[in-house]
């Protein structure tokens, strides 16, 4: 539990040493909700309906962007290799490793999304339940991430394929995540959307490591 | 009792050589192929003269002997590929990692063809050639699924190291088609309640099942020598491969 707590904090620190990404990232998800009025014209009414699912595709954007940084530094500086022997097994690493990636790079999004609520004209009642599906949702998007991240970190231009592998598998999130907002069966979808996230936070890991364990060798 | 100390060679272990199951699988290509040829001339027989047009869609019904065989191989490729998979990753079988590479683009293509048929369908009898349905729109997204893994094998220089690798990703991959297929139709039954589709059309009548029937075993031969064809080109390209590097070695030393 020792080694587990250390590499959690590793990670924590690696993340918020490691200069402005969280940041980029964040202003990265505002500005593509803020492109979509450009794209869409400025109607209020129009962009009220729309707004779940365009904060929900910024976040999706967001979070494909953020992936190469899971795996890819500590391949290029080999201690994927180191923790691949350490006592702590692959597949807790991996899920530290998920864990630290969700809380930098999906979190500053669900908070950053009170901008982007105001300026897709979203109500009162919309927005708290967009928190919530973004809250419910991101931990199945970090891992759908992380094993795509895992299966392309021994491939030099994998920051390419990862997002083209992991967006189909993606789609349950989505359906779920802006059906939990705008659907009539919002709170079914909020269930099935738990039940995705918990799925595969569980399972992710045991595939990440898998991966990268066939992968490296 | 006697214990068997003896290796048994069965032809599991036989075919694990990548040289040995060529010889051994080539002769079946041929008659597989005159098989599938005869499959096709009686299935398209059945399909043109001697099976009745429908009584509202007319002649356009037999794009359904087209269309079905290759939604259905859409799916069955990827069931070979999970196979393979598995081969790969518990038994480690040579031969699961050619079997997984040879069958992504067939059933990308099964794929594609089943979306086209499909949209050539859809056009005069639903008069759109695309619709946000539930079983379409997942067929779109196995089709993405498979070009992502044809992606993925184009990407690693090794071979050997990525049938692992894209192993892990197929079976992730199968464990998500359900939950996709499941989570579209939710949706599609959600936006637009009244379908196109009924929930299994008019009950068919025998002279549309047989050529249906006919023609979906012409097609799962037709991927079966293809595949077939395309391991034994996968295992001569990889031989190439070696010479070369070989060659390349005598060169330089």
């Amino acid at each position: 539990m020792t080694a587990f707590r250390a590499m959690l904090v590793r990670e924590l620190r690696l993340a918020l040493r490691g200069g402005g990404d969280m940041l980029t990232l964040v202003l990265f998800f505002v500005i593509v909700g803020a492109i979509v009025p450009f794209a869409v014209g400025p109607d209020r009414e129009l962009l009220a309906r729309i707004a779940p699912g365009m904060v929900w595709i910024a976040a999706f954007l967001a979070m494909l962007l953020g992936l190469d940084r899971l795996f890819r530094p500590d391949h290029e500086d080999g201690s994927l290799i180191l923790l691949r022997q350490a006592d702590l097994s692959l597949s807790a690493v991996v899920a530290a490793k998920l864990i630290v990636h969700w809380a930098v790079s999906a979190l500053p999004l669900i908070v950053a999304s009170p901008f982007l609520a105001m300026l897709l004209a979203m109500d009162l009642d919309t927005f708290w339940r967009t928190l919530v599906s973004l809250a419910l949702g991101t931990p199945a998007l970090a891992a759908f991430g992380a094993v795509g991240a895992a299966v392309t970190v021994s491939i030099r231009r994998g920051g390419l394929i990862a997002p083209i592998l992991i967006a189909p598998l993606s789609i349950p999130v989505l359906i779920f995540g802006t059906g939990s907002i705008t659907a009539s069966q919002s709170s079914a979808a909020l269930l099935f959307l738990a039940a995705l996230s918990l799925m595969a936070v569980a399972l992710a890991p045991f595939a990440a490591a898998l991966a990268i364990s066939s992968g490296e060798d | 009792m006697t214990m068997e100390t003896t290796p048994k060679q069965s032809w599991w272990n036989r075919i694990a050589h990548p040289g040995q199951f060529v010889t051994w699988t080539r002769p079946l290509l041929w008659p597989l192929t005159v098989l599938t040829a005869l499959l096709f001339l009686a299935g398209l027989y059945f399909a043109f003269f001697n099976s009745p047009e429908d009584y509202q869609m007319g002649d356009t019904v037999r794009i359904m002997y087209v269309h079905v065989p290759n939604a259905w191989l859409s799916q069955f490729v990827y069931g070979v590929m999970t196979v393979s998979a598995l081969g790969t990753l518990v038994w480690r079988h040579p031969m699961a990692d050619v079997s997984m590479k040879a069958a992504a683009p067939l059933g990308a293509m099964f794929t594609a063809l089943a979306l086209f048929t499909g949209a050539l369908w859809g056009r005069p009898t639903w008069g759109t050639f695309w619709e946000w349905d539930g079983r379409m729109t997942s067929t779109l997204v196995l089709l993405f699924i498979y070009l992502g893994i044809i992606v993925l094998w184009r990407a690693f220089d090794d071979q050997l190291r990525a049938a692992r690798v894209i192993a892990v990703f197929t079976l992730v991959g199968a464990i998500n088609i359900p939950i996709i297929k499941f989570s579209v139709d939710w949706w599609s039954t959600l936006h637009q309640p009244a379908s196109v589709f009924r929930a299994d059309g008019p009950r068919m009548p025998g002279s549309i099942l047989t050529p249906l029937f006919v023609m979906f075993f012409a097609f799962t031969f037709l991927f079966l020598v293809l595949h077939l064809k395309a391991m034994h080109t996968e295992v001569k390209r990889r031989r190439v491969m070696t010479l070369q590097r070989k060659a390349a070695q005598g060169v330089g030393a």
